[in-house]
């Protein structure tokens, strides 16, 4: 398989403090990598730095070399909105527009990426909709405010909207968190629908969730990558003491 | 010592509340009192003629302040084309990327721009507007009110682009949509409900100005729509009749400080109606 993203010597800081040490990872291409570690471990800021929405946050600071089918996306020539619109977001808190209808939400970035035919706009937003399993729930109210939706509707209607720009990665951070379990499985089932298209990396606390549904897994530690390797290598056989501790529910 | 503290808090609170309603009631009966008292002296002087006709000359009776309605609504409307723009981009600006030395010091400056008397602002425009322009006029009054307008639209407009989350910004910027684009379109958006009650309420406020107009956009008997020509506003109308020796000229000052405040209470009332809309934080 090809490599869709080859992390290098990647440092990323909070003011002084170091929140990612000399990360180094490799991400396959149509595959699900998972990040599993401690809270606090550094695995928001991780997936942030694949994106370039850590650099936003004030004082924050990133080094080394995140390249995207090669190519450098910290280079000076990369333009950071262009690296946005390959490598798509959903946060750790679902964060829709609050004045923005369920309709606008998944519209806007197909909107404000440049204008698109109506219909067309119509027909991928009911698309991303469906693909985040939502649609039932909100077919008939796709013109009322998104905020009325519940916190895991609202979860799936980020996914919506980041799927309608259709990215080429996919970055999950805790995307199930807020979630009860049917829509969790929903969220699982489509990860595993969308993963033929796309490259995910998503970020989870749960080992039953992230040995479901990923092929690899990176457990990270006080900021530093520990070990990484296939999900079930990871799960069956791990060669660090402290995944091994982490993963048996010792720490962590 | 228990139940007697317990009774002396009871007191105490009894006290605080009846304190608190009491200056709450003694508000609201003198705002009462002004405007019932506004309506009994106005109301009578208001008819259809009031609103249509030009005001008549000393001695002659009736007539109207139809060119003072249409001078205040010019004279506001210039003052809102300057500062709406020039408020809510400043606001932008303090909100999006003020935290530098330069921002502090425009914040600041609208602080103090904010407590500056009104009439120190009519001489700043008659010195800056009138003056160069040869004569006073409609734009150098609409001029000094959007003067007015501009700290408080600013300060508004910040405060409210400020309470949109951050998590907001980083959906869109994480869209691939370019930072300008989210700020206008979704950060703005999402404080638009409040901003445009915070523009209202500055409306509301210069609207009822009186004395940076006197030597700005100063009077005229009759019907003006010229911008560079002295125009007719209800404000200076009032003052001027209100301090006639004339009983109809103060009934027609009665008449407009009527119609003045039925204005202003709509528009207040308009942007207490777009809070309570929905889609808004
Ligand atoms: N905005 C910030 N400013 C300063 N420090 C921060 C900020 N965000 C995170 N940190 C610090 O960076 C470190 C890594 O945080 P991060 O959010 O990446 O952890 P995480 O692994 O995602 O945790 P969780 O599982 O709780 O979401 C933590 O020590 C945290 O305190
Ligand atoms: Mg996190």
């Amino acid at each position: 398989m090809a490599k869709k993203l080859i992390i290098e010597h990647l440092n990323a800081w909070f003011g002084n403090v170091q929140a990612l040490k000399d990360i180094n990872l490799d991400i396959e291409e149509n595959g699900v990598t998972a990040v599993i570690g401690p809270s606090g471990c550094g695995k928001t800021t991780f997936v942030r730095c694949l994106n370039r929405i850590h650099e936003v946050v004030d004082n924050a600071k990133v080094n080394g070399s995140v390249l995207l089918d090669g190519e450098n996306i910290y280079s000076n020539t990369m333009d950071p909105v262009l690296v946005r619109r390959r490598i798509g977001m959903v946060f750790q808190k679902p964060n829709p527009f609050p004045s923005m209808s369920i309709f606008e939400n998944v519209a806007a970035g197909i909107r404000l990426n440049g204008s698109k035919k109506k219909n067309e706009i119509a027909d991928r937003v009911e698309k991303s909709i469906k693909m985040s399993a939502l649609w039932d729930e909100v077919k008939d109210k796709l013109y009322k405010s998104a905020t009325a939706l519940s916190g895991g509707q609202q979860q799936r209607l980020c996914i919506a909207r980041t799927i309608a720009i259709e990215p080429e990665v996919i970055l999950m951070d805790e995307p199930a968190s807020a979630l009860d379990p049917i829509s969790t499985a929903r969220i699982e089932e489509l990860i595993q629908q969308i993963k033929e298209r796309y490259t995910i990396v998503i970020v989870t606390h749960n080992m039953q969730q992230a040995a479901r549904v990923s092929d690899y897994t990176g457990f990270f530690l006080l900021g530093e990558l520990i070990e990484f390797n296939k999900t079930s290598d990871i799960f069956t056989n791990p060669k660090d003491k402290k995944t091994e501790d982490y993963i048996t529910g010792r720490f962590g | 010592m228990n139940s007697f503290s317990y009774l002396k808090r009871r007191i105490l609170n009894r006290f605080m509340l009846f304190l608190s309603y009491g200056s709450a009631a003694f508000g609201v009966v003198i705002l009462f009192l002004i405007l019932s008292y506004i309506i009994i002296k106005g109301a009578s002087s208001i008819n259809l003629d009031f609103f249509i006709k030009l005001p008549k000359p000393t001695g002659e009776t009736g007539g109207g302040i139809a060119n003072a309605i249409v001078g205040s609504f010019i004279v506001v409307g210039i003052a809102s084309l300057i500062a709406i723009p020039v408020g809510v981009m400043s606001g932008i600006y303090l909100a999006e990327f003020g935290k530098n030395k330069f921002a502090s010091l425009i914040r600041y400056f609208a602080d103090v721009m904010n407590g500056i008397p009104s009439i120190v602002t009519g001489i700043v425009a008659y010195v800056f507007v009138v003056v160069p322009m040869h004569g006073f006029s409609a734009l150098a009054g609409g001029i000094a009110l959007s003067i007015m307008m501009i700290p408080i639209i600013t300060r508004t407009s910040e405060e409210l682009i400020k309470m949109v989350p951050d998590t907001i910004r980083e959906a869109g910027l994480a869209l691939g949509i370019p930072q300008w684009k989210v700020i206008l379109f979704i950060v703005l958006r999402t404080a638009s409900t409040g901003i445009v009650t915070g523009i209202m309420l500055a409306v509301a406020r210069v609207g009822g100005e009186t004395a940076p107009l006197l030597f700005t956009a100063f009077n005229n008997s009759f019907m003006s729509f010229r911008l560079d020509q002295p125009i007719s506003t209800m404000t200076v109308l009032i003052y001027n009749y209100a301090s006639s020796p004339y009983p109809d000229w103060n009934a027609i000052a009665w008449g407009s400080a009527f119609v003045l405040i039925i204005i202003v209470l709509v528009v207040n009332i308009l942007s207490k109606m777009f809070t309570n809309t929905k889609y808004s934080l």
